[in-house]
């Protein structure tokens, strides 16, 4: 007996040095190396001057516009997201998968593509120019929330899904009307995952990088900002490190508060299958009207960017994406955008079957039975990633990694390895809850047959999981094509990946080189679609990517 | 009392469509004004589908549900003055069982001593007096349905819909509620659909049953009439008979049991043929097994093939004995068909 259990603890053990240890390597050593450069400027500690920074005008209004942003964005995105999840997750209608596919691809869209789909859209000569939104606080909420809108549908979808609507039918069988239902019963059992989406998105917001940078000019900079301009432009480390501890700490608050509402999903497939979602009816018109209205908001940019991409000289034409083979006016590339496209598609493998293999073992370790603290701290842990600044992650690897025995500057795995880390989290939240819903006693009734531990892992957890694995594989790519953050500190100027190409394109002048942008960030935003929705196609249920962030 | 002289609710030619299939088909049910009514069936078989098409839950394709002779086509669920109780409580997690038992009292604004006063006696009514405070999370199986079943009766609905109230519930605690939930019934006055796939229950707790298969409703009546008089083999093998004997067998024991009777179709309980020497029948033992109350065993009547029947405890019943048998006409139902 004592032998058993020292195995299962050996075997717990050995799985979780292995994404630990990447974990520590390549992102705790080099966001630690990163804050520690400030921090300990001259080989002793100088906490004083971090509060020096903390004190600073500029700093304090980089922390009211991150907050008020933040929190402004997250109530938009809620009010929006919410409806829609009813429209998507509650009722039946032809077309449903595409357009629950189609709220997501934001989320998985590159930061630059979407800054500068909005910027299109809303300069002076764009078709929304009238709104005067341009360089606006307003446009970058309007990036915001385009971008977060899809977290709270999917989020509040799984758990609205996951609600056994004979609750509501009681009520109002009790005499309860639509909206006391709502208000009494609904939105009450719903509040644990409008709680748990709105602290994800307001994590998202208050880290967001490439859309404020972007659409944020010289007037907005928000925590992220600024701690890449003290970097990259002061060469201020301590300023950095002091922001970057500071997120740290709220960003490890946020993920309680996150950990604390996310209720295990009960996803009661007799409950599901006992009933059929209504057809949308005349009193749902007010939802549907929202639900349109988002969708026109979520689509427009992309739309705007297609045109775009389309204009040739005075007219229309694929000139822009025949130059793709090239490098651009002036040479503003040092390779042509198609081998950036092929090198993107390579990292992304690379990267995401390298989350999908770290992800999978802490997926595993979290879900294990009888493991409630240590699963919950791993948890938590692994969810770190999520919140922190790819600005710091990335320019941690660069002061941390850059010598023996972890010289890795030159190797082609730097830029995998980065965005593994940060699709790391999306994949554990992915396979977590489908291998929690599996019954631990199918696992003892396999052993108690005869079948050792590989046999169960094979014939009880894999057949239950593999669609979830699938999915988190799908999701893990889609997020590592369009990642910005990091990447722009590490890629090489040879290898570059496309998100970075399109910002190069952006920075240079000619119309071919932003007919090239354009027609770059319309491939880049059909690659991720494309995967979303053979993601989606894989129906893992409510618990399906995003659900249970 | 209406125009038409029925008070209570009325359904008729009732079709409901599920996706393809149609799961009610053509339903007529009648349950006057103070009577429980139990829908017995198979699982599958529609009956829980026509219970929400009663409470306005699914859109009838054809066919109309009155009350007092009034249409309720275009009345919605809230505005039935119905309950449902559904088979596992359905009670709001977020609230506790006072709270939950006033949710109809506080919809319809009444002041909170009327609320706490009828809350009071609803717990005592359902045998839970002083559970107020507890949370939905903390009451066993059984607590959860007298509690609900409490929530639904707070505002005296004038007809109580139940989703086999007691199916979720083990054996002796089903027994015990079945009973209690008979005596609520009748103390509160209440007009009740049951449905349920479970014989006993409906018996424990209705005046009134109908027996559906596949969507349609194949008998209806007193429980004690369809209990006497099944429909047909399939009715007869669902209320728990044994055996149905027709043709020339059934004619057989007509003889032997009711002479002047007409039927040519019987079914018969397993206990309906008793190994006694001053029986008229003759058989031969083919088995035997003992259990505590009584002997069964499988017989091979003479004329009427091969039967279950029961032996007192000290019968001579080994295999291959030559015995008499008499039948227990109590335990003899003819068909109706």
């Amino acid at each position: 007996m004592g032998r058993g259990r020292g195995g299962l603890r050996a075997a717990y053990v050995g799985v979780a040095l292995l994404p630990l240890t990447a974990l520590v390597l390549f992102f705790l050593y080099p966001v630690a190396g990163m804050t520690a450069r400030g921090v300990w400027p001259h080989g002793r500690p100088d906490l004083g001057a971090v509060l020096e920074v903390l004190g600073r005008p500029r700093v304090h209004r980089v922390l009211w516009f991150t907050v008020w942003s933040a929190a402004a964005a997250t109530g938009v995105a809620v009010v929006l997201g919410v409806p829609v999840a009813f429209v998507l997750h509650r009722l039946r209608f032809p077309g449903q998968r595409l357009v629950r596919a189609l709220v997501v691809v934001p989320f998985v869209l590159p930061t630059v593509v979407v800054g500068v789909a909005f910027r299109r859209l809303l300069a002076a000569s764009g078709p929304l120019g009238g709104l005067g939104l341009d360089g606006s606080a307003g446009g970058i909420l309007a990036a915001l929330v385009f971008f977060n809108v899809g977290v709270v549908v999917r989020t509040v979808g799984a758990f609205w899904e996951s609600l056994d609507p004979r609750r509501e039918q009681a009520a109002a069988a009790l005499g309860a009307g639509p909206l006391q239902v709502l208000r009494t019963i609904t939105l009450p059992a719903l509040l644990p995952g409008i709680v748990s989406a709105a602290s994800v998105v307001f994590l998202f917001c208050a880290t967001s990088f490439g859309v404020v940078l972007t659409m944020g000019g010289l007037r907005y900079a928000n925590v992220e900002t600024e701690i890449y301009l003290l970097t990259t432009q002061e060469l201020d480390l301590t300023g950095a490190a002091a922001l970057s501890l500071l997120q740290l700490a709220v960003v490890t608050g946020l993920l309680a508060v996150a950990a604390r509402s996310r209720r295990p999903v009960a996803w009661d497939r007799t409950a599901q299958a006992a009933r059929t979602a209504p057809r949308p009816r005349w009193a749902h018109l007010p939802v549907l009207l929202v639900t349109v209205v988002v969708l026109v908001f979520l689509l427009a940019p992309l739309l705007s960017l297609a045109l775009a991409s389309l204009r040739s000289g005075g007219g229309w034409g694929l000139d822009s994406y025949r130059a793709l083979s090239g490098t651009g006016q002036r040479n503003a590339l040092l390779v042509p955008a198609t081998e950036a496209l092929t090198i993107s598609l390579e990292i992304a493998v690379l990267a995401a079957g390298l989350a999908l293999l770290l992800g999978t073992m802490v997926a595993w370790l979290v879900s294990r039975p009888r493991r409630g603290r240590v699963a919950a701290l791993l948890d938590s842990l692994f969810m770190l990633p999520l919140g922190v600044s790819a600005v710091t992650v990335g320019f941690g690897f660069l002061i941390t990694l850059d010598h023996p025995p972890l010289d890795l500057r030159s190797s082609a795995l730097l830029v995998p390895v980065a965005q593994a880390m940060v699709a790391l989290p999306l994949v554990v939240r992915t396979t977590v809850p489908v291998l929690r819903s599996v019954d631990d006693r199918q696992r003892q009734a396999a052993a108690s047959l005869g079948a050792g531990p590989w046999r169960v892992l094979l014939s009880v957890d894999l057949p239950a999981a593999w669609r979830a694995l699938l999915a988190a594989l799908g999701f893990a790519f889609a997020v590592s094509l369009g990642e910005f953050g990091a990447t722009s500190f590490l890629a090489r100027d040879d290898r570059p990946t496309l998100p970075v190409v399109i910002y190069r394109l952006l920075g240079h002048p000619g119309a071919q080189n932003f007919g090239m942008a354009m027609a770059a960030s319309v491939v880049l935003a059909a690659t991720t679609t494309t995967v979303m929705l053979l993601v989606e196609r894989l129906r893992i249920g409510p618990s399906g990517a995003l659900g249970s962030l | 009392m209406t125009a038409h002289g029925f008070s209570g609710l009325t359904v008729r030619g009732l079709d409901v469509r599920l996706g393809e299939a149609l799961v009610v088909d053509g339903v007529d049910l009648d349950v006057p004004t103070g009577s429980v009514v139990a829908v017995l069936g198979p699982s599958g078989c529609g009956k829980s589908t026509l219970l929400r098409a009663i409470a306005g839950l699914e859109p009838p394709l054809r066919g109309r549900v009155e009350y007092d002779g009034a249409d309720l086509a275009r009345v919605p669920t809230h505005r039935r003055g119905f309950a449902l109780m559904f088979q596992d409580g359905q009670l709001f997690d977020h609230l506790d069982v006072a709270r939950n038992i006033a949710y109809p009292l506080r919809l319809r604004h009444c002041g909170r001593a009327e609320q706490r006063a009828r809350v009071g006696q609803l717990l005592e009514l359902v045998g839970l007096a002083g559970c107020d405070d507890r949370v939905p999370s903390s009451l066993s199986g059984g607590e959860r349905q007298r509690v609900a079943l409490a929530r639904a009766l707070a505002v005296e609905p004038r007809l109580l819909l139940l989703d086999e109230p007691l199916s979720a519930l083990d054996r002796g605690l089903r027994e015990r509620l079945a009973a209690d939930l008979h005596d609520i019934l009748r103390a509160a006055g209440a007009t009740a659909v049951l449905v349920t796939h479970d014989q006993e229950e409906a018996f424990a707790v209705a005046d009134r049953m109908a027996v559906m298969r596949e969507g349609r409703l194949v008998q209806s009546g007193t429980v004690a009439e369809v209990w006497a008089r099944p429909h047909d083999a399939w009715t007869a093998d669902f209320l728990g008979y044994a055996t149905v004997l027709e043709g020339e067998p059934a004619r057989q024991l007509r003889e032997v049991t009711a002479p002047d009777a007409t039927w040519t179709a019987v079914a018969l309980r397993r206990s309906a043929l008793r190994v006694d020497p001053a029986g008229r029948l003759e058989a031969r033992v083919e088995g035997a097994r003992v259990t505590p109350d009584q002997v069964r065993v499988q017989l091979d009547v003479a004329g009427l093939g091969s039967l279950p029947g029961v032996a007192d405890p000290g019968a001579d019943v080994r295999v291959g004995a030559r015995v008499r048998v008499a039948p227990d006409v109590s335990r003899i139902a003819p068909l109706s068909s």
